[in-house]
């Protein structure tokens, strides 16, 4: 009990240190924020990297939760026919929660994971160490470049996946299961709000979800071990991380915007 | 450095891309046509019992939506709940007896304030007020009196105005 | 073990300022004393190397040069200017005019060879294009790799990689390069060059050159000094010559490769009878 205890307060002193750590990073990463906008370049070379090479996964995947999602709006709102108003359940579920949450997830998985191994593994083979005896500033070369990429990325990804997901759910409630087509956008019209659902829902969360994801990606990526195994758990830890905090922070957004 | 190009205009596509998808969101699925609003002039209505209605809830006439409710208050001295609704400009020919309900679009939907129409050639104005209302049906009050008329013997009771 | 503690050589006559000092340096990782008040000196345009056992600390020792540690004492000057006590900026300065060659050459994985070397020159100076290409390939020449410039690093091999490496460390004409045991793990044609290639630059370029390295012959062959470090102190130090007749053991054991000596072969333990249970009491 006692040893419990002890490895309790271990652990949760060493999350403080990580914690404080990582915000001590941030900070200098921001710093660097000047310095990056002489080179745009660099930015754009991630952006790429990040949000074109995830377009796939993040299109392909909003297409999929949308069309599950009229299909099961379709079998729960039959029964008390109200199925026209399939239109509002899926762009209210999208806009609100899913469409953020998931595309953060996914994000996480694809290129979150691939941000922590490529810096671990510049940080392993000496790269880093190399840039920074030549005089050039891994923060601004190599991190905020990454973080500033992403953070742009993330909103435009959510956005993505929410368009997509309403027109799956389009597709298969009006075309697959005759669902009235007027009746689908006009519910929807009336009932999804511009400021509280879509800049809310959608915009806003996605920022913050971007800059958590990208700030834990970096960050592990950073201070991983350089070895091939401290990287594997680095990515693993990234990944782990995006998605708890994620989930965490969307609580208490939805709390904030939506809470009574 | 022609891949940079290249990289530069799958940027620049997937930037657009998503922008188009914020649009579409804006002008789609929102209610950004109801945005930008509030010329209305506005008009005040008391009820007994308001329901579920909410403010932003539409104002019909003839299943025509003309407005919309922007306001709900309470009077502490009647103990009736102020209703202000705001009716778009252009239909400025509402006679100042008309009546104004609490209804329900379908078994559970939103509620909604419903006018019908009076007969006096005098028309509502900003600041006016609608004399006529009838509350919305609270859905426990009617069981309760179906229930008593079941067991008082199926006698329909008398329809309170 | 004798500790001779002039910083300055028995057998050379006196030299200009040296162009690194390090005065009583201490350094620790976690408890273990990598460095117990060490002194060196670098001189300019000679090549030096920093010998010892595996885990010596040889590596640690071109960080602290090299600013990316601090002392827990000492000092360390690098052309009259105390590395750790530099800010940032001027850090950086002086790390412009400094150069290190890592263990693995450390090139941008994500960068041509030709990308490579024109990274220092296009991060730090405002040369043209058409400038930085004629640098760049000349700086590929004097290591032999002109041809191989548009290859991305993963098409290299070891030995290509350190050269290209070695290209990008001159590109900016330092006054220094480190060299972290340029020749582990390489092929006997490819030591050759790389020999021949930090040697030949060192007096080309004016260069001051510090290896750091245990391959003790190729290292030998090029070194106008050698300090000899172990267990956190120097063991030895001089020209390759002063040292080939040292009385030290050690030096006679490490300098020669021997497998035992000073440094024992048998990792300590108990007695082997003991150990087998051959014996019931200790042997008296």
């Amino acid at each position: 009990m006692i040893d419990g205890l002890r490895r309790l307060g271990r652990s949760t002193l060493f999350w403080l240190n990580r914690l404080g750590r990582a915000t001590l990073f941030l900070l200098r990463l921001l710093s660097a924020l000047p310095t990056l906008a002489k080179r745009p370049g660099l930015a754009i070379r991630q952006l790429y990297s990040v949000g074109v090479l995830s377009l796939p996964i993040i299109a392909m995947s909003g297409l999929f939760v949308g069309m599950v999602l009229g299909l099961q709006g379709y079998a729960n709102l039959v029964d008390f026919g109200a199925t026209s108003s399939l239109g509002r359940v899926v762009a209210l579920s999208l806009a609100r929660e899913l469409g953020p949450v998931l595309a953060a997830l996914l994000y996480a998985a694809r290129a979150g994971s691939a941000l922590t191994a490529e810096i671990g593994l510049m940080k392993a083979t000496e790269q880093l160490s190399a840039m920074q005896m030549m005089a050039v500033d891994p923060f601004a070369r190599v991190y905020a470049p990454r973080f500033v990429a992403g953070i742009i990325a993330m909103p435009l990804l959510a956005g993505i996946f929410t368009a997509v997901g309403i027109l799956g759910g389009y597709f298969v409630a009006v075309q697959q299961l005759g669902v009235d087509s007027g009746a689908f956008w006009s519910q929807m019209q009336s009932t999804v709000k511009l400021f509280d659902d879509v800049i809310n829902g959608v915009v806003i969360n996605s920022v913050v979800f971007g800059w958590v994801a990208n700030w834990i990606a970096v960050f592990e990526g950073y201070d991983a071990i350089p070895t091939s195994e401290g990287i594997s758990l680095a990515t693993t830890r990234t990944v782990v991380n995006t998605s708890l905090v994620v989930l965490a922070v969307d609580f208490v957004l939805t709390a904030l915007f939506f809470g009574v | 450095m022609g891949a940079f190009k290249k990289m530069e205009l799958a940027v620049g596509v997937f930037v657009a891309l998503g922008l188009a998808a914020f649009f579409m969101l804006a002008m789609k699925v929102s209610n950004i046509a109801e945005l930008g609003e509030d010329k209305g002039y506005k008009v005040t209505a008391r009820f007994e019992n308001i329901g579920g209605l909410k403010v932003r809830a539409p104002v019909t006439l003839a299943g025509v939506r003309i407005g919309r409710v922007v306001g709900i208050g309470l009077d502490t001295h009647t103990y009736e709940a102020v209703v202000t609704l705001s009716i778009e400009p252009r239909y400025d020919r509402l006679p100042t007896d008309s009546s104004a309900s609490i209804l329900t679009s379908g078994v559970l939907g939103e509620q909604y304030v419903g006018l019908e129409p009076g007969g006096m050639d005098e028309y509502l104005k900003n600041g006016g007020a609608l004399k006529l209302t009838q509350s919305a049906l609270v859905l426990e009050k009617l069981i309760g009196h179906m229930l008593t008329n079941a067991v008082s013997g199926d006698n329909p009771p008398a329809k309170t105005p | 073990m004798p500790m001779p503690n002039t910083p300055f050589s028995r057998s050379d006559p006196p030299d200009p300022p040296p162009l690194i000092t390090v005065r009583g340096l201490t350094f620790y990782r976690g408890d273990r004393a990598i460095f117990r008040d060490v002194d060196l000196d670098i001189q300019r345009g000679k090549v030096t190397a920093i010998m010892g056992p595996s885990g010596a600390g040889k590596t640690t020792l071109l960080r602290l040069i090299g600013g990316q540690i601090r002392p827990h004492a000492g000092r360390i000057e690098v052309d009259g200017a105390c590395v750790h006590e530099l800010g940032r900026r001027e850090l950086y300065q002086l790390r412009k005019r400094m150069s290190m060659l890592f263990q693995s050459g450390a090139l941008f994985t994500d960068l041509s060879v030709f990308d490579n070397v024109a990274f220092p020159l296009r991060e730090h100076t405002r040369l043209s294009e058409a400038l930085i290409r004629i640098l760049v390939l000349m700086k590929l020449e004097a290591v032999g790799l002109r041809g191989a410039r548009d290859l991305m690093p993963s098409e290299l091999s070891g030995g290509m990689a350190r050269r290209a490496a070695l290209a990008r460390s001159i590109a900016l004409d330092p006054m220094m390069i480190m060299y972290d045991e340029p020749f582990s793990g390489q092929d006997p044609i490819t030591m050759g060059v790389l020999i021949k290639l930090i040697r030949t630059l060192n007096d080309a370029l004016g260069l001051t050159s510090i290896i750091v390295s245990h391959d003790v012959k190729e290292t030998a062959s090029i070194a106008d000094y050698i300090y000899l470090l172990s267990e956190g102190s120097i063991v030895d130090h001089g020209s390759p010559q002063a040292l080939e007749r040292s009385r030290s053991a050690w030096v006679e054991q490490f300098l020669h490769a021997l497998p035992d000596g000073p440094m024992s072969f048998h990792y300590p333990a108990a007695a082997y009878a003991q150990d087998l249970s051959l014996a019931q009491e200790p042997s008296p």
